[in-house]
């Protein structure tokens, strides 16, 4: 006879019965997963795999008739021609600044957000920081064709400020300048910055805010001023939140074919060049072959971030 | 230079609290003020005076918000007090932050740093005050080897267990050799064996190295162990000062008697005296089945192991007792009570 005490066989087993969905928890968990797996399967990655092979279609100059052959031509004249190099090297010169910009900028805004605000007030900043965001991105990006125009607002003034003179040296200043700011890359570039700010403040406010309070104490406890502690203690711990913000601002200015088309010098970004190129061009293999440009760049700009640490402290 | 007439002494206090005084809150406009305490604010420390000798291992003891912390706190250089002084080895640091302090803390969350590894983490305090690497790693290291960690150096925080933590902590605020170190409830997230384990390592780091420790719990069994003296707080204030045996033996009020080892409080009209209260240890009460004495009946008993306590009734008075569990009682049992006269202590009201 079994002692009395031993569990009976049926309750070492007691997920046996019950029910299925608790008895197998992989089968609750995929039921869960699979519309968004299939969203980000089918629809988001499958799209981008059509992508790919699209850029390999050939294309007849003559005809314009996108032919079956495979090739690697349309990839290849990425890099060669001169002309689509000077539209991939200007986009991401433009992202990069774009990016830097808004780090410096945001930074210090997240900072006071983060830990000179409580309660209702850090609300009211949240909500002033995302408030451009509420308005229509056209619309936005319009009023400051208007602001940067050659009769708008800014222009009107620095007149009235007596400054005329110092804008007009700005806008002589070689690859910024133009003959408007509404009509120079420095306008562009304001205008990105403007439009992308929320982008970047936001998760590094986000990452400041997860920085528990008593580890900045302690490191003043130990001797750091406050100097010290920014850098080796606030710094390293908001960066995961930099590089999120930056991962957003670089790639949506990588991507964005309205502003560089609304304000901003004559050449083309890549977003323009996709734009154009599957459109009047009709060129539809090249039009893929650009697209794919920011997606590799960004996949190279993590796994660099990555490299040098910038996730380590996840 | 010729003699001088005082000998180059080394400040005998590490610690001097005058009237120090911290309150929270914000006192509205119009609000009424009532007495000191003003509508609206809390005293978290309310005229504190303390004296602490360099070596000693001074404990706060108290209940929750009684103000342990804020002390800690400001001694730390945390938290500003809203008047008062404060002298660390016979400076004035009143105004001063606490990197300018010569006081390294070990919080209750440890607050290491979790991009760091431990080896990092130990060796801070050297780094910020740009001592070169190989110097700070080794001086780190050495730190790790009393703390028992070594094997750990390359970890980071978060890969390890909470005595672990508390013990890289402790390592930590020991690396620049402090003159005072304040610790907030260090061992609160510890098991019981190894808190005593702890209990035991941190009175044998602060006789070897002759820091001044600041221990801050509320737990009075770990300060009658460790500490050389104690303050016993009660909201905001110091109820009473001393040494483990003074506040155990003797203490002063019915706070004292009660948070200190959980003595009876009992009138002097029970005990046969005139008046007052008098505080009786538990484990000095006898317990009888017959015989002379108090007559009491038993409420509750419960079984602690090697020893039962007796939940009491006398007169309407409830009284504790401990007693060796080899002895068996029963509730509703009525029962004697006698005890030393000696062992009753007056208390102030
Ligand atoms: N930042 C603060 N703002 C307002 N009130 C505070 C603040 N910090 C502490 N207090 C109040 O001050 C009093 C003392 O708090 P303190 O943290 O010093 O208590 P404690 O003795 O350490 O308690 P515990 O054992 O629970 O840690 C409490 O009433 C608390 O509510
Ligand atoms: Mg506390």
């Amino acid at each position: 006879m079994a002692a009395p005490f031993l569990p009976k066989p049926s309750l070492q087993k007691p997920a046996a019965h019950g029910p299925l969905l608790y008895r197998r928890p992989v089968l609750a968990l995929l039921l869960l997963l699979v519309p968004p797996l299939l969203w980000l399967g089918v629809l988001y990655l499958g799209s981008l795999l059509g992508l790919l092979v699209y850029s390999l279609y050939s294309i007849d100059d003559f005809t314009g008739q996108v032919g079956n052959v495979l090739t690697l031509d349309t990839l290849k004249s990425l890099f060669t021609a001169p002309s689509n190099v000077d539209v991939i090297v200007r986009t991401v010169l433009m992202a990069l600044i774009v990016t830097l910009a808004c780090a410096v900028i945001a930074f210090p805004v997240a900072y006071f957000v983060a830990f000179h605000t409580r309660g209702p007030r850090k609300a009211l900043w949240v909500l002033l920081i995302t408030l451009p965001l509420w308005a229509s991105y056209l619309v936005r990006v319009y009023a400051w064709r208007l602001i940067l125009a050659q009769e708008g607002v800014i222009s009107w003034v620095t007149a009235k400020l007596h400054l005329s003179w110092l804008l007009d040296e700005v806008l002589r200043l070689p690859v910024l300048g133009g003959p408007s700011l509404s009509s120079s890359y420095l306008g562009m570039f304001l205008v990105f910055v403007y439009v992308w700010l929320p982008f970047m403040i936001l998760p590094i406010q986000a990452a400041l805010e997860r920085v528990p309070r008593s580890l900045i104490q302690a490191s003043a406890d130990l001797g750091a001023r406050p100097a010290q502690t920014f850098r080796r203690v606030i710094l390293p711990l908001a960066v995961p939140g930099v590089a999120a913000g930056s991962v957003f601002t670089f790639s949506l200015t990588l991507g964005d074919y309205i502003i560089p088309g609304v304000v901003g010098a004559p050449g083309f970004f890549i977003g323009q060049m996709v734009y154009t190129q599957q459109g009047t061009a009709g060129n539809l293999p090249l039009a893929a072959a650009f697209s794919l440009v920011p997606i590799v760049i960004v996949g190279v700009y993590l796994a660099l971030a990555r490299k040098a640490g910038a996730f380590d402290a996840l | 230079m010729t003699a001088t007439l005082t000998p180059p002494s080394i400040p005998s206090l590490a610690v001097e609290l005058r009237g120090l005084v911290c309150t929270f809150g914000t006192v509205k406009s119009g609000t009424v003020k009532s007495g000191t305490v003003k509508f609206g604010t809390v005293n978290a420390v309310d005229h504190v005076d303390l004296e602490i000798r360099a070596g000693e291992f001074y404990s706060l003891l108290g209940p929750s918000g009684s103000g342990k912390t804020t002390c800690l706190r400001l001694i730390g250089g945390f938290e500003r007090p809203t008047a008062g002084q404060i002298r660390l080895f016979g400076q004035d640091v009143t105004g001063q932050p606490p990197y300018a302090r010569d006081v390294n803390t070990v919080f209750q969350d440890y607050a290491l740093f979790p991009h760091m590894s431990v080896l990092d983490n130990v060796a801070y305090a050297l780094t910020v005050r740009g001592v070169d690497k190989a110097t700070r790693n080794k001086r780190a290291g050495e730190l790790l080897e009393l703390v028992k960690l070594s094997a750990f150096a390359s970890r980071r925080p978060a890969q390890l267990s909470g005595g672990q933590r508390q013990r890289v902590a402790l390592a930590r605020a020991l690396v620049n050799t402090p003159k005072l170190l304040l610790l907030d409830e260090p061992l609160g997230a510890l098991d019981l064996k190894l808190r005593e384990a702890m209990q035991t390592e941190l009175r044998s780091i602060q006789q070897s190295l002759g820091i001044t420790f600041i221990y801050v719990t509320h737990d009075q069994g770990e300060v009658l162990s460790m500490s050389d003296r104690v303050a016993v707080f009660r909201d905001g204030r110091i109820e009473q000062e001393g040494t483990p045996q003074d506040l155990y033996e003797y203490p002063r009020t019915a706070f004292v008697a009660d948070f200190v080892g959980g003595a009876n409080v009992l009138p002097g009209a029970l005990v046969g005296r005139v008046g007052g209260r008098f505080a009786l240890r538990p484990e000095r009460v006898e317990v009888s089945a017959d015989g002379p004495g108090l007559n009491a009946s038993i409420t509750s008993v419960h079984y602690l192991g090697a020893q039962t306590r007796l939940e009491l009734d006398a007169n309407g008075v409830s009284i504790h007792a401990l007693i060796a569990s080899s002895r068996k009682f029963t509730p509703g049992q009525t029962v004697n009570l006698r005890w030393d006269a000696a062992d009753l202590r007056p208390l102030e009201d």
